[in-house]
């Protein structure tokens, strides 16, 4: 690998895929990061122009449908809750709050997962048989009861919400970076470099990493749909975000109650974490089909 | 047996008992973690003495190595310890709960595989086309759908709208319509995946080929060369998602107040009964450690070449 493809971004650079294959690869790659980029913009613009309606209470109008459905007026595009509160403007806000929770939650578990992982696969030996045993451990504990157990214990807050996230993936990242790895170690240039007498950390981080820079990337994608599922789970046991605070899957929580009367308040949400994570989860796997050689062959 | 299929196995054993071990050992310390349970008990405004004796009665006043390793005797002793908030033993509270949790992962389960392997087999045997496209999506919507609201908007639709079934608690059969359904979307989604990957590679093999220039029939090649060939995945797969199911059926079971360990588990949460929520915990992992190595064993059976 050259260093100008080194230099590259890390989603678009190819490791060498015939032509063809990549740049159809990088077109879905495309219009699928399209949506969930402008998701994400507007999440964060549309409060700052003004066009969104009063958040306030209103109690003369409670539990309204959304303007679509008879009784339902433009006034509250999505309908109200049962105080009265406009669901799209609570629907932007929760939105802006689940996605920085996928993108952070998702880098704390990728973090140190591809660290271990890196470890593992490069040093083997008792490092990696250390690390594996904690790898397996992790994945043998009911991962939602451990959750549930830490933030009964440390209360609901969003550095706990991350222990949590990070908690619950660091292992599936550290597996597959530890299996990319030992299969780069084997590779003519690091034999070379090791002849060459390069340093240990140098050959980790500086030709190893770089070369696992897009799996790292699809994993982390992949782990931004996790992250936003367990959130959900959580807020909606009540053990997650909690108000003031508001992200999608605490508005599910609120909507529960008001299912017989109100379905709409837990529908939208819903509905919005199924498309967010179906996104995520397409451009995951697409960025993965583009750099697993054995895939992009079919 | 051959020596090297004792070691093997040996060291099969001794891995997924150290995992074991870690395992537990976090669950021992997630529970002292959750601060001095004689303040949930007796509530803040109790005096030192009262408090005191409750210590020594739970035996929290011991040094912490001995509280461990009593801890571990009981684990494999099956005493799970004393709930704080039924005064009763965790492990028969366990055992009360377990029939209707494998209710609603045994359903689910089903359902999962009668719709998930042939849905993984239809994408396969036509990858590339729209069909597969088709199954592939919906397969990866089950994956990104927080099933919790799917089972929500489920009772929405057939217990509220239509009225059809009932929208929580256990008892009929009809009540475990919707709660099963809810179960299977994501072992259903999970197996689908994994049967086509499967079934794509098992289908590019060379006997394939060979089998199909026998003449014989497209339907035989399909389920009795490649399929066979393609299960060991999946039913790695199907044990290993029982035991998530197990644990992952909270969400399910309070949108539903479905009264199983799920239930128990967020009870046990609610009011910081550390020594229940410990005690699922370890249950939980126990299982997950049995049911790999019924995968392990699942598979010297079923592929002659691993024994």
């Amino acid at each position: 690998m050259s260093m100008s493809q080194l230099e590259l971004d890390p989603v678009t650079a190819p490791v060498s895929p015939p032509r063809r294959a990549g740049r159809r690869a990088r077109t879905s790659v495309f219009w699928l990061a399209l949506p969930l980029a402008v998701t994400a913009v507007a999440v964060f613009v549309l409060p700052l122009t003004g066009l969104l309606p009063d958040g306030g209470q209103d109690l003369d109008a409670t539990r309204r449908p959304p303007a679509f459905l008879s009784g339902g007026s433009w006034a509250h595009p999505l309908g109200t809750d049962k105080l009265g509160q406009d669901l799209l403007t609570q629907f932007v806000s929760a939105g802006r709050l689940t996605i920085v929770i996928g993108l952070v939650g998702a880098l704390v578990a990728i973090g140190p997962g591809t660290l271990l992982g890196l470890l593992a696969g490069y040093f083997r030996g008792w490092v990696d048989r250390v690390i594996s045993i904690l790898i397996d451990a992790q994945l043998a504990l009911p991962f939602i009861l451990v959750a549930l157990a830490i933030i009964a214990n440390r209360g609901s807050s969003l550095p706990v919400l991350f222990l949590v996230l990070a908690l619950t993936g660091w292992a599936v990242c550290a597996r597959v970076t530890r299996a990319a790895t030992m299969a780069i170690r084997e590779r003519q240039f690091v034999v070379g470099l090791r002849a060459a007498g390069a340093s240990e950390p140098r050959i980790v981080f500086r030709h190893i990493l770089p070369n696992l820079a897009g799996t790292i990337v699809a994993l982390g994608t992949l782990q931004v749909g996790t992250a936003i599922l367990v959130e959900s789970a959580l807020s909606f046991l009540g053990l997650g975000v909690v108000p003031p605070m508001n992200s999608w899957g605490s508005m599910l929580a609120s909507g529960q109650d008001e299912l017989s009367q109100a379905w709409w308040i837990a529908f939208f949400p819903g509905l919005a974490i199924t498309v967010l994570v179906l996104l995520v989860n397409l451009l995951g796997d697409a960025l993965l089909t583009h750099h697993d050689p054995r895939k992009r062959r079919r | 047996m051959k020596a090297s299929t004792v070691r093997r196995v040996g060291g099969r054993l001794a891995s997924l008992f150290a995992s074991l071990l870690i395992a537990l050992s976090l669950a021992f310390l997630l529970g002292r973690l959750s601060g001095d349970p004689t303040a949930t008990i007796l509530g803040p405004m109790a005096p030192p003495e009262q408090r005191e004796a409750l210590r020594h009665e739970l035996g929290l006043d011991l040094p912490v190595v001995v509280q461990y390793l009593d801890y571990l005797k009981g684990v494999f002793t099956g005493d799970l310890g004393q709930s704080l908030q039924f005064y009763q033993s965790n492990t028969s509270m366990i055992a009360d709960r377990l029939p209707f949790t494998l209710q609603l992962v045994g359903a689910g389960m089903a359902l999962a595989l009668l719709v998930g392997i042939p849905l993984g087999v239809l994408a396969a045997t036509r990858e590339g086309t729209w069909w597969d496209r088709g199954a592939s999506t919906l397969a990866l919507l089950g994956q990104s759908v927080p099933v919790f609201w799917f089972g929500m908007m489920l009772v929405v639709l057939f217990a509220v709208k239509l009225g059809w079934l009932p929208a929580g608690q256990s008892g009929s059969p009809k009540h475990l319509i919707l709660p099963a359904l809810t179960m299977s979307v994501y072992p259903m989604a999970h197996i689908a995946r994994l049967t086509r990957a499967s079934m794509s590679d098992a289908l590019a093999e060379p006997y394939i080929d060979s089998a199909r220039a026998r003449g014989i029939s497209t339907r035989r090649v399909v389920w009795r060369h490649a399929f066979t060939n393609a299960m060991m995945p999946i039913l790695t797969i199907v044990v290993l998602q029982t035991g998530i199911l197990l644990s992952g059926a909270v969400a399910v079971e309070y949108v539903y107040s479905w009264p199983g360990l799920g239930q128990l588990a967020l009870q046990a949460i609610q009011f910081r009964d550390f020594p229940l929520v410990q005690a699922i915990v370890v249950f939980g992992a126990l299982v997950f450690v049995l049911l790999n190595l019924l995968v392990d064993v699942l598979h010297s059976i079923v592929d002659p070449r691993v024994r």
